[in-house]
């Protein structure tokens, strides 16, 4: 499913998209299938699936150790591509990696195997969009979404030419700082909603964990909320993992409605 | 402005960075210029690290190798390491532009050292991050940051070396970059660090051109320089790039040139890498199939890094620069060659480009004229060689 169509869906109903990170292959590949199901079935509108890599310097702790056990457990691109292929949750699914596991693929031969499996959007957190111009065209040529962040100290001159280079929606870093569960939202976010002058949704991450930082960012002019280190948390934790994430993916949902 | 070397370089780092990038590049350009940085700059050099280093003819080795050998004493400089030229410059840059904190990476501890050195000299809060592995085999240097009031954060995580104490400063970075310089120490990461850090320990190589003409009349016939992310090697070479001189970029080999999927058994990116995205830069990089990076080992903490400079890999890759490496045994043979014949004791780096050198004496490839650039002394392996012998 394409991330636009799922966003229309969404304006018709008046609701905001709630986007679940997970790791793929994080606590094993045998387990992702069910926890995507469970986010799904408990509301996520949009999954974003981690690939995992060795050096993800853009995250924080949580995501960094799922990482690591994804990547001990056997996750590779190749499988990854295999997981994707068998799940069957009709939202629209993104892929999150780093730039090396790309480039070492080839660009081309990457976004096909994204097509083929079934995949909307990119997300690479170390892809500024100056270095991106190949990775753009090919995803235009085959049609899928290549979604850029902006940042609290992004110039108004890269925020214009990220709103217009990217698709499916801008992904809008809350903090300074890298991925993580936070207390609080910064209270400056809604000024950087104010400034990105594009048509695209705009999706709000970083430190967002719970309802109240939901309902904060839907209130400051959010289309869409990320959520993954509070998600990834429940994982890291093995306890219980199934039921909790339901739990927090409805509650998490409610704020969006 | 181009941000590569042929295709190497780039800047692949998160958005937030972008800012600091642009704004460390257009400082760079404003202030190298600027009369009033570089006197103070060459004031430290000359006076705080004790430039210029001797270009040291090593006599007795060159009578056993049969060659003329000449040594770059960068042993000598303040700290025991050529990092203090880079330290120096960037460090100064970071104040005229107004920042109050350093944070830096470190491997064998001599760029954490020449970083905690500055950070005192100037006025910085200052933090630097290094592996759990490195923090083990380097405690001297351990030691010698927090006397200076450094904080050392000891890194846990993956190979629990460089490239993983890299990651967190580059995180350290991300959350406070409006009152922080990250002070890479090698020619690696993002641009413009590969220029920044290369033109100043370019300092190195427009010594030993004037040096070397004032004894032999003439420039050497080869130049060795041990490499991990290269900043010794290409501070050496830069200056003799358009002249007739064989460059060679010794890199470890560690204790032998095989790899499973997750560790390379060596940090020999150069010879062997393939190209890929590390720390912000398209380089020579050790990885998997995937593109996953590949824990690297070396005996020497400053070598062992599964990256390295993009420049020195384009130039490696025109042929220019010859990359070459030597196992953790050749190093350590040539770290007691050089103490025995020359009282000199290198640092386990700088022992992998005397052991090039002693290995290819006979060969004919090295002319008969060859600097090798000391980039370090070796008290802080003692610890390390002590134990090995046990």
């Amino acid at each position: 499913m394409r991330i636009s169509q799922k966003f229309e869906e969404l304006k018709d109903k008046n609701e905001k998209a709630l986007i679940a990170y997970v790791c793929a292959g994080d606590p094993d590949p045998d387990t992702t299938p069910s926890i995507v199901n469970a986010l799904v079935e408990a509301g996520a509108d949009i999954i974003e699936l981690g690939l995992p890599f060795s050096d993800p310097v853009a995250d924080g702790p949580t995501i960094q150790a799922a990482t690591c056990r994804a990547i001990e457990a056997g996750m590779n691109t190749e499988r990854y591509f295999e997981l994707i292929k068998g799940l069957e949750v009709n939202v629209p699914l993104i892929c999150m990696t780093y730039y090396n596991l790309i480039y070492r693929q080839g660009s081309e031969n990457f976004v096909k195997k994204c097509v083929d499996a079934g995949i909307s959007g990119l997300i690479i957190p170390d892809l500024p969009l100056h270095e991106a111009d190949e990775l753009i065209e090919i995803c235009k040529e085959k049609g899928i979404d290549n979604i850029f962040l902006v940042a609290p100290n992004t110039s108004d001159q890269r925020l214009d030419a990220i709103g217009s280079k990217s698709s499916g929606f801008i992904y809008v870093v809350s903090k300074l700082g890298v991925t993580g569960e936070g207390e609080n939202i910064s209270s400056n976010v809604a000024g950087l909603l104010d400034k990105i002058n594009s048509n695209l949704p705009k999706a709000v991450g970083f430190g967002i964990s719970n309802r109240k930082h939901v309902e904060e960012m839907v209130a400051a002019g959010a289309d869409a909320v990320i959520v993954g280190s509070a998600l990834v948390n429940i994982i890291a934790s093995g306890d219980n993992i199934i039921p909790r994430l339901k739990e927090i993916t409805k509650d998490l949902k409610e704020g969006c409605r | 402005m181009n941000h590569y070397y042929g295709d190497y370089g780039g800047q692949y780092v998160p958005e937030i960075l972008m800012p600091p990038l642009q704004e460390l590049e257009e400082a760079y350009e404003q202030y190298k210029a600027d009369p009033e940085f570089t006197s103070q700059l060459n004031d430290y050099l000359e006076n705080y690290a004790g430039r210029s280093t001797p270009l040291y003819y090593a006599k007795n080795m060159s009578r056993k190798y049969g060659l003329k050998i000449y040594l770059k004493r960068e042993d000598l400089v303040h700290g025991g390491a050529h990092k203090l030229n880079n330290t120096l410059g960037q460090a100064l840059l970071a104040k005229f532009m107004g920042k109050k904190r350093l944070i830096a990476e470190t491997g064998a501890g001599q760029h954490g050292t020449a970083t905690a050195m500055v950070g005192a000299k100037l006025g910085f809060e200052t933090m630097v991050y290094m592996g759990s592995k490195d923090v083990k085999r380097q405690l001297p240097n351990v030691y010698r940051m927090k006397l200076m009031g450094t904080e050392v954060v000891s890194v846990d995580t993956g190979s629990k070396t460089m490239k993983d104490a890299i990651n967190e400063a580059l995180r350290d970075w991300v959350t406070n970059v409006g009152d922080t310089h990250y002070l890479i120490g090698s020619v690696v990461g993002p641009y413009p660090f590969p220029k920044i850090v290369r033109d100043f320990q370019s300092v190195i190589g427009r010594e030993v051109k004037e040096q070397v003409m004032k004894v032999e009349g003439r420039y050497p016939d080869s130049i060795v320089a041990c490499a991990g992310g290269g900043s010794n090697a290409m501070g050496i070479f830069y200056p003799f790039l358009d002249d007739e001189v064989n460059l060679f970029a010794v890199e470890a080999g560690g204790e032998k040139l095989r790899e499973d999927d997750k560790i390379a058994y060596h940090s020999a990116s150069l010879a062997t890498g393939e190209e890929g995205i590390l720390h912000g830069a398209r380089t020579k990089v050790l990885q998997n199939r995937d593109g996953q990076i590949l824990e690297s080992t070396s005996v020497a903490a400053g070598l062992d890094y599964a990256g390295v400079g993009p420049e020195l890999a384009r130039l490696s890759e025109t042929g220019r620069v010859k990359p070459c490496y030597i196992t953790d045994m050749e190093a350590l043979e040539a770290f007691h060659e050089l103490s025995r014949l020359e009282g000199i004791i290198p640092a386990l780096e700088s022992s992998h480009a005397i052991a090039y050198v002693m290995k290819m004496a006979d060969s004919g490839i090295l002319g008969d004229t060859v600097v090798i650039n000391l980039s370090g002394r070796g008290d802080k392996d003692l610890q390390t060689i002590m134990d090995m012998e046990d």
